[in-house]
């Protein structure tokens, strides 16, 4: 435990060598100190995870890093098993993105390819503080510099001014969230006089009234909506897509996406002692799980289509949360991880190939030139898809399984979106790989990406196939989910709170199983057979075309927030700051001009005026003291 | 005679004074208008020297130096007032040579 | 009414008089005569009180020596014409008009000043040369010798700012 903290130190160690001497490093270097860096991470973390895997735990307290009055809020690591979970995601999926990027980026000038190495290992840094921070205040630091890096890298090409607005946009998206979670930590330190969650949730179920309890945990999962991209501040997430795309697949699927749910994972003991609070995010999440999947039934781009996809898994996993399935969202995170970054990379192999081309009716038919994305990409889009024994299947199921204890009727929606799911991520699929290329073969022809791409792809591919394993349902497998009992030091304690629904019998599941398999199957081939023909249309009609331009989310918020906005500045600009503040501002100068034109009149040179003058102050003076008597 | 006699009168003198500094253009009798000004001040410090020597022997029959301070002082600034009516000159007759003139609104140089 | 007291008011009369003419005349020799007059009369005054010593003396320097100098310059310089007067009415009764208000002022201030009598010509003989000058050569001799470089330095520059060209 002792080497923990050197976890996120090598990160931030590789970003200061990339950062500062991006100059003069080639890019193989770079390569070698971006991507080292993070293999050195992993190998450690996987002696953390060794240790917590034997129910080790400890909080690391570094330095003293801010003392205000009664108030002291330590440098500290807590590592527990969540932790040593999301280690090994950040630092494991991290290091096959770096090896991936060194490929990707290959066509970038030496100081831009060594921008991004370090940009990237920042990121890394500040995610691993993010999961490895023992109070909310070190939490907040990790979570701003994700949020910073989120921007950096979307804005990685900032000459393209579009690239640059998607990464503003996302920035300030997140800093609304951003200003939930601060108050919620305000909040705690009034309430508990501590950020440490040990202390703070050692003192809980305490006397603290729900209210404060409830608003507390609302602010936090504002946090979480922005970060997360939940409804309503979701929108960035898309946009986000402007990054290069294994920053797409790290940052906006994989690991930062997903900080919201290890927050509210983490915060668990407070969260079942705020029913409310729970199920306001259990109905955030499904509606935003179903709304990402409509949306990205007719998206067009590539990147879009995951993108969305990303926004509904995330979804599903505050649905998991908020129905006390923390085990199980936490699980999907993991194999979310997995297949999203999978399904990104192949993605980013795709456009690669077809020459940064993203438009997926110009695909069609690559299972002939790039066989290693194809196949890969398929596992992915099988485990996506929930179909056993692949990973989605086994997290999704649990999720939707306590949903169902919940309440039917988020189910019933769960599935829907699960069908969407299918249908979208199979669309993708045989729009790209299936059918006649619609491309123009003449210019360029498709290719198969490079060994460091492929390699990480294929690495993914197999951790999506099995990565389910780890948490097999007692449905099939007495104590089948390791998983569970891996986490149980972090939940156990709020268990109790939980608010308790009977179990659905095993009958009942097996029923549900095989309901849900052979609708995705049949959704599945029937998606297949249609799209494999290159039948879709640019244009869309009805309200195909409301799904493509996003429920007119974004147009929406143009409206109701930008606008009035925007005329609200512009009324400020051209009234109050014209003829108020500058006409006061100017009527000052102009003022102090005339009197001083006016007042220069008096200073004629004439010493007979002068010596008027005098004697007239002499008599006022006079005056004063003899009839004021001051 | 009421010392408040004394004193009105040292001030319609002393104001004359000032009302010709104002009003005058010659520099000399600007000039002129001062020196009558300092008397002005002169006739009204014997006038308070008498006052107080006055009051002094009362009190005390012997002490026949009592108030002989501000009589000094009058004769100090006939001192004072010579040495400058000396220089002043000078600079009268200096600067007539300079615009062949000595009306003070020539004496307007400060301006710039 | 006593002697002294016809002779009080005689002398203010003709110092207020003269003192008039001094400003308004245009010939700046009778300015300067006007001025000696005045001068006469405020000695008077400092004889009416005693003050015998400054009353010569105020006739020798300033009747006698400061306005010789005077009319010496007016002489030497040809101003004894008429000089213009000031041409600026507006300047002409405002500077009247600020010289009445700081006597009115004045006056109006110092009204309430407590009526203590002044005896003409009485007892006492501070004015006497004896008295003064024991004083001034006892404890005032040190200002008196500061005096004496001031006029020192007077004459210097008299002299310096006299000479012609450089």
């Amino acid at each position: 435990m002792k080497f923990a903290p050197y976890i996120p130190l090598l990160p931030l160690a590789g970003f200061l060598i990339n950062g500062l001497l991006r100059n003069k490093l080639s890019k193989g270097l770079v390569g070698i100190i971006g991507s080292g860096a993070i293999l050195a991470a992993f190998v450690l973390s996987v002696l953390v995870f060794n240790q917590t895997l034997q129910g080790e735990t400890a909080v690391l307290q570094l330095f003293e890093f801010i003392k205000v009055g009664s108030l002291t809020i330590p440098f500290e690591f807590q590592i527990d098993q969540l932790t040593s979970l999301f280690l090994l995601i950040i630092t494991g999926v991290g290091f096959l993105i770096h090896v991936y990027s060194t490929a990707y980026m290959h066509e970038e000038s030496d100081s831009h390819f060594a921008r991004y190495f370090a940009y990237l290992n920042l990121f890394v840094f500040s995610m691993l503080l993010l999961v490895m921070g023992g109070n909310y205040v070190i939490m907040f630091i990790g979570w701003e510099g994700v949020g910073l890096c989120s921007y950096l890298l979307i804005g990685y090409w900032f000459k393209n001014t579009e690239y640059n607005n998607a990464a503003k946009k996302a920035f300030v998206m997140n800093r609304i969230g951003d200003l939930g979670f601060l108050i919620a930590v305000f909040w705690i330190i009034s309430t508990f006089g501590s950020t440490s969650f040990s202390a703070v949730f050692g003192q809980l179920p305490g006397q603290f009234s729900t209210a404060a309890i409830t608003g507390i945990t609302l602010c936090l999962f504002v946090g979480a909506m922005g970060k997360s991209a939940q409804i309503p501040l979701y929108t960035w997430l898309p946009d986000a897509m402007a990054g290069p795309t294994p920053v797409s697949a790290l940052i906006h699927a994989a690991t930062m996406v997903t900080a919201g749910i290890y927050m509210i994972a983490r915060s668990n003991m407070l969260y079942v002692l705020a029913p409310a609070s729970m199920h306001v995010i259990a109905i955030v999440g499904l509606a935003t799980a179903l709304l990402a999947a409509t949306i990205a039934l007719k998206q067009n781009d590539i990147k879009k289509v995951l993108a969305y996809s990303t926004v509904s898994q995330l979804g599903y996993m505050f649905l998991g949360l908020g129905v006390g399935a923390f085990t199980g969202a936490v699980f999907h995170v993991m194999t979310h991880a997995f297949f999203k970054a999978l399904l990104f990379l192949g993605a980013g192999s795709v456009i690669h190939g077809m020459h940064h081309q993203q438009n997926m009716l110009h695909y069609g038919g690559l299972k002939k030139w790039m066989p290693v994305t194809h196949l890969t990409m398929l596992i992915g889009c099988i485990a996506i898809a929930g179909i056993p024994p692949f990973s989605g299947f086994f997290s999704k199921d649990e999720i939707l399984i306590h949903a169902f204890a919940a309440n039917p009727v988020y189910y019933v929606l769960g599935m829907g979106g699960a069908l969407m799911t299918a249908f979208y991520m199979f669309r993708l699929y045989a729009l790209t790989f299936l059918g006649e290329h619609r491309g123009d073969l003449h210019h360029h022809t498709p290719h198969e990406s490079p060994k460091a791409m492929t390699i990480p792809l294929v690495v993914l591919a197999v951790l999506s196939i099995v990565g389910g394993l780890v948490g097999i349902p007692e449905l099939f497998m007495n104590n089948g989910h390791r998983l569970e009992s891996f986490l149980t030091p972090v939940f156990e304690n709020s268990k109790q709170y939980l608010e308790q629904h009977a179990h659905p019998s095993h009958s009942t599941e097996w029923m549900l199983l095989a309901v849900s398999v052979s609708l995705i199957v049949l959704v599945i081939l029937f998606t297949v057979r249609t799209f494999a023909k290159g039948k879709e249309s640019e244009e869309a009609t009805g309200l195909g075309k409301l799904l493509q331009n996003k429920w007119y989310v974004d147009e929406l918020y143009d409206g109701l927030i930008v606008k009035p906005l925007l005329a609200l500045g512009t009324v400020l600009n051209n009234v109050i700051e014209r003829s108020g503040i500058d006409r006061l501002v100017n009527g000052v100068g102009r003022a102090v001009q005339y009197s001083s034109r006016q007042l220069r009149l008096l200073q004629s040179g004439n010493v007979g005026s002068y010596i008027l003058m005098m004697v007239l102050g002499i008599v006022g003076l006079i005056l004063l003291v003899f009839y004021t008597r001051l | 005679m009421p010392i408040t006699y004394y004193i009105f009168l040292a001030v319609i003198i002393f104001c004359i004074g000032v009302t010709g500094v104002l009003t005058r253009r010659n520099s000399i009798i600007v000039f002129m208008c001062i020196e009558l000004m300092l008397n002005a001040v002169n006739l009204l410090l014997v006038a308070f020297s008498k006052l107080h020597h006055q009051r002094m022997l009362v009190l005390d029959a012997a002490n026949v130096t009592a108030g002989t301070e501000s009589q000094l002082f009058v004769f100090f600034i006939m001192v004072v007032a010579a040495a400058e009516v000396s220089v002043g000159l000078a600079i009268i007759v200096m600067m007539y040579r300079a615009v062949h003139s000595v009306d003070i609104n020539f004496l307007n140089r400060l301006k710039n | 009414m006593d002697k002294s007291q016809l002779m009080f008011w005689f002398l203010s009369a003709l110092a207020v008089f003269s003192s008039l003419m001094v400003i308004t005349r245009k010939n700046p020799v009778y300015s300067v005569l006007f001025l000696i007059i005045t001068f006469f009369a405020i000695s008077g005054h400092y004889v009416l009180m005693n003050a015998q010593f400054l009353a010569i003396v105020n006739i020798i320097v300033y009747a006698g020596a400061i306005m010789v100098l005077f009319l010496f310059v007016l002489m030497l310089m040809n101003l004894n014409k008429e000089s213009e007067q000031q041409k600026n009415k507006y300047l002409l009764w405002s500077g009247a008009i600020a010289g009445g208000m700081l006597m009115v002022i004045m006056i109006a201030a110092l009204n309430t000043t407590e009526p203590a009598v002044v005896n003409q010509p009485g007892a006492g003989d501070i004015g006497l040369i004896k008295n003064l000058g024991t004083k001034l050569f006892t404890e005032y001799v040190v200002p008196f010798e500061i005096s004496s470089i001031l006029f020192l330095s007077a004459m210097v520059g008299a002299v310096v700012l006299g000479k012609k060209g450089d």
